[in-house]
């Protein structure tokens, strides 16, 4: 039995993709905007499974949305390698103080380095 | 009666989602958002459910709530000091951002109301998907799962890569 359509769901999952990308829209710290990208990739995933059962071929939504996880798990393992490199190097994870190409010209609050 | 205790349990697990990304995107201190985002994944992994899909909800409960949201915390408490005043977060741009997001959002539930899907004229019955993953991804799927073993195994070298002391 099935009370709930297919609305529902692709509504909550509008909602969440566009708190995500409000969320990296606007937050200084790079986490904040980790935190975006995974709201945007759930609502992605609740989209595809919904569709999948709803459309059709409910096996290869849920794989797909599987890799989609996975992927998401090893974006945040990258990620949060290239945060400790960052923190290594400014001393600061918020992403409009870190704006140095090359380690020339260290702004008053850039990390003194030998 | 069992259809509306169905609906009822849906709707919290969706006010569970929304309320919970709600937090996470609006509230001023990083930790608070990581934890609010404990209760969207829990909400998802209650919608996994509904949609009968019952080794995705596992997975989501496993790896989000237990891997990424751990990594995320470590993250925090490694690029922060404890007592450190900054772990309040700023925003910036929170009017272009708001804009933004606010007219994707509008335009996304002006297309959904919109939209004709061509739906199944009958919705499969729920059931264990799990020996159908498994043999979707022995079968039709096989290239993407040997695939993704491969990302993983450069995802492994390449954060190994990036954390190491630069040796001069």
């Amino acid at each position: 039995m099935q009370v709930i359509g297919l609305t529902p769901y692709l509504v909550v999952a509008s909602t969440l993709f566009c708190l995500g990308v409000f969320c990296v829209l606007t937050r200084r710290n790079s986490i904040g905007i980790l935190i975006g990208v995974e709201l945007m990739l759930n609502a992605a995933n609740v989209n595809i499974v919904a569709f999948s059962r709803y459309v059709g071929d409910p096996v290869g939504g849920q794989i797909f949305a599987i890799l989609v996880i996975l992927l998401a798990a090893s974006e945040a393992v990258i990620f949060l390698g290239l945060l400790m490199a960052v923190y290594q190097r400014f001393d600061t994870i918020e992403v409009d103080k870190v704006s140095l190409l090359k380690d020339e010209v260290p702004g008053d609050d850039a990390h003194e380095r030998a | 009666m069992d259809a509306m205790l169905q609906a009822l349990v849906f709707y919290m697990f969706a006010a569970l989602t929304l309320g919970g990304a709600l937090l996470a995107a609006f509230s001023r201190k990083l930790v608070y958002s990581v934890f609010s985002l404990l209760l969207t994944f829990i909400g998802v992994a209650g919608l996994y459910v509904f949609l009968s899909a019952d080794f995705l909800a596992a997975v989501q409960v496993l790896l989000y709530a237990g891997g990424i949201l751990v990594l995320m915390v470590f993250g925090i408490m490694l690029t922060h000091q404890i007592a450190d005043v900054t772990l309040e977060t700023q925003f910036t741009h929170l009017k272009t951002g708001a804009i933004i997001a606010g007219s994707l959002w509008l335009s996304l539930l002006f297309f959904l109301s919109i939209a004709r899907w061509p739906l199944l004229a009958e919705v499969p019955a729920y059931g264990p998907t799990t020996r159908a993953i498994g043999m979707g991804f022995m079968g039709d799927y096989l290239v993407p799962f040997e695939y993704s073993s491969v990302v993983l195994l450069v995802v492994v070298l390449g954060a190994a890569t990036l954390v190491r002391k630069e040796v001069d």
